[in-house]
């Protein structure tokens, strides 16, 4: 495991009391495996990378729980070390390629600053590299492109340009925050792509974030659903598209528009919306919207056991509630 | 390049002429605004009022006197005043020039090295005490008038602490010239320097702060964060230097209007021959030449200090240019 992430809760304080955005959530991420992280706005997905990159900086956040990076825990990591591990070894793409990049300098310069951080390497070896770096992402004319500033670039040479800046150290985990939602979807279809080829040559493992399934059913190994700060799901890519276990899986699955016989009149939504932090509904958090609730779920559900994993009552498998 | 240059001077041009025509016209074309009756002094005769009239040409029509007063600056350069005639206002509005540079270059330096020291370091500990501390300091320094400020630093450095070891360095008030007496330029300009610097400081480091706060909120923060940068170089290289932006724009317009004639108070408090006290002098006692010209040149430095900041910015930030 290259990743192993235990009982990871994250409150923030205010005015109203503490507010978890995030419950309990474990997951484990193999060497060069693809995990894609699914849910709603809201649901915690990004909450729980920047928990595992440490940029949690809100003085309010309170985090707890396990998150092992090959052996060494994160949580609690003095800042330096941190430092040495963050954009080295753990890299990030974040997702609107439009704001990431600091508007000033120049990409070669932004990419060469990353390299000259970790690596003792002369300044022209950096700037070299980071030519190397952009032809590898497939941004066209490299060396000319070094010198441009992020405005100068397209949205899809943009959000290349930061893959770029990410891959810089051969990153052995690479988390990717909804890389493809600020791009149109040609670009999109070229930006995943372009994640498989890299993950191929660089045998990076890859936790990936997204909102949509589809990209999910290309790309990923295994799946995990978050709802509402919590992990509903999480089995095998083909394990979940075939059998889906907990309703909101399935709601999901179902508001995809078919590819396949007759259109449907309307896309099926699930009803009601996310809850709210603040508020959440006693037991299930899903439980308001569920259109199979019963008796059961005025508690909280817990995870079965590996390999399809899911938080729901309806499972077969005799589990034991959690009552708070 | 060349281009936008042209466009700055013929801007430039454009409003130095929309200024003197507007100051030319409150001075002699308001209605009932008699400038020959001002001169002549009261119970002026009606042939004494005539004879000046004539005398000064205020009998000829708007555009000549305009014209002829235009003409007198730029090109004789031998505009005399109203009030002691025979005084040249030209020469004597470009002897005051060296002595409000000194005072404002110098004050200048002191604001920006103090101002993103304490703006930077506020952002640094945003929150915490010392971020606190520093921008309660600079509201103090926002909120004392530079007169009365002015005055104080008189009474201790000239008065009450004069005689001690701390203030005895402290020359008379007045203005020594640069080439003549170099020590003795700085000595007398180092406490109107920390006066007119004060206020500045005190604004300029909680604007910077202010920017800085908001530039850590932003997305690029983050990445660089991801990056693996150490605190110290996001706040510098990134939070810092995309704040500048704002920093240099703000200090384009001050620096522009001091030059041009704000630094009055200070001058006039520290004895300064400066163009603000010639242009507080001659408001006095309305001298016309003399307002003109002091408005002519103050609406140039902040017209040209406008000029330079826009060059600046193009160096600051890339997404100005144009490729």
């Amino acid at each position: 495991m290259i990743l192993s992430v235990k009982d990871l809760s994250v409150s923030f304080r205010t005015e109203t009391g503490l507010v978890r955005v995030l419950d309990d959530v474990s997951f484990d991420v193999a060497e060069g495996e693809l995990l894609g992280i699914v849910g709603e706005s809201g649901s915690g997905k990004t909450m729980t990378v920047l928990a595992v990159m440490g940029l949690i900086t809100d003085p309010n956040a309170v985090i707890k729980g396990s998150i092992l990076y090959r052996g060494r825990e994160l949580v609690g990591m003095k800042g330096r070390e941190m430092r040495k591990l963050r954009g080295r070894e753990i890299a990030m793409i974040f997702q609107d390629p439009m704001t990431a990049l600091t508007p000033v300098y120049t990409i070669g310069w932004q990419i060469a600053e990353q390299i000259l951080t970790h690596q003792k390497v002369s300044k022209a070896q950096a700037w070299h590299r980071a030519i190397e770096l952009l032809a590898e992402v497939g941004i066209p004319k490299p060396e000319e492109a070094v010198h441009r500033y992020p405005h100068q670039l397209s949205g899809g040479m943009r959000q290349r340009a930061v893959i770029a800046m990410a891959l810089t150290c051969n990153p052995a985990l690479l988390v990717a925050d909804e890389p493809t939602t600020a791009l149109d979807v040609t670009v999109q279809a070229q930006i995943l792509d372009l994640l498989r080829k890299l993950q191929e040559t660089h045998g990076s493992a890859i936790i990936f974030i997204t909102h949509d399934l589809g990209v999910m059913a290309e790309l990923a190994d295994r799946i995990m659903v978050m709802y509402a700060g919590r992990v509903v799901e999480r089995a095998t890519r083909d394990a979940l598209f075939a059998d889906p276990q907990h309703p909101y899986t399935v709601a999901l699955l179902n508001s995809i528009p078919p590819l396949e016989g007759p259109r449907p009149h309307r896309l099926q939504t699930i009803a009601g919306s996310p809850p709210s932090l603040l508020n959440l509904p006693q037991g299930c958090a899903f439980g308001p919207r569920c259109p199979r609730r019963f008796d059961a779920c005025a508690a909280k559900p817990a995870l079965t056991l590996p390999p399809h994993e899911t938080a729901c009552f309806l499972t077969g498998a005799p589990m034991p509630a959690v009552t708070e | 390049m060349i281009y936008a240059i042209l466009q700055r001077l013929a801007q430039m041009i454009f409003v130095m002429f929309g200024i003197s025509v507007l100051v030319f016209l409150i001075f002699f074309g308001t209605p009932g605004v008699d400038p020959a009756a001002r001169i002549a002094g009261r119970n002026a005769s009606p042939e004494v009022l005539q004879a000046v009239r004539v005398s000064f040409g205020f009998d000829q029509p708007f555009y000549v006197q305009y014209l002829t007063m235009m003409k007198k600056i730029f090109i004789s350069g031998d505009l005399t005043s109203f009030v002691n005639r025979g005084w040249k206002v030209v020469p004597a509005v470009l002897d005051t020039i060296p002595v409000t540079l000194s005072l404002v270059l110098g004050a200048a330096v002191l604001w920006v090295v103090f101002s993103l020291i304490i703006g930077v370091t506020a952002a640094a500990f945003r929150d915490r005490w010392i971020d606190k501390t520093l921008m309660i300091i600079g509201l103090i320094g926002v909120s004392m008038p530079v007169y009365w400020l002015g005055e104080v630093m008189n009474l201790i450095t000239q008065s009450r602490f004069h005689d001690t070891w701390l203030f005895s360095w402290v020359p008379p008030l007045g203005y020594k010239n640069l080439s003549d007496d170099p020590k003795g330029w700085f000595l007398t300009l180092v406490i109107p320097w920390i006066t007119l610097s004060i206020l500045y400081i005190g604004l300029y480091g909680r604007v910077l702060r202010a920017s800085i706060t908001e530039a850590l909120q932003e997305d690029y923060i983050r990445t660089a964060r991801a990056k693996g940068l150490s605190e110290t170089r996001i706040l510098l290289r990134h939070a810092l230097r995309t704040s500048l932006i704002a920093f240099v724009t703000l200090f384009g317009l001050d620096f522009g209007a001091l030059v041009g004639g704000s630094a009055l108070l200070t001058e006039v408090v520290f004895g300064l021959q400066g163009v603000g006290k010639l242009t507080f002098d001659a408001l006095q006692n309305l001298d016309l030449p003399v307002i003109m010209t002091t408005v002519l040149y103050a609406s140039f430095f902040v017209v040209l200090a406008n000029a330079v900041v826009d060059v600046v910015y193009i160096l600051l930030d890339p997404r100005v240019r144009t490729s």
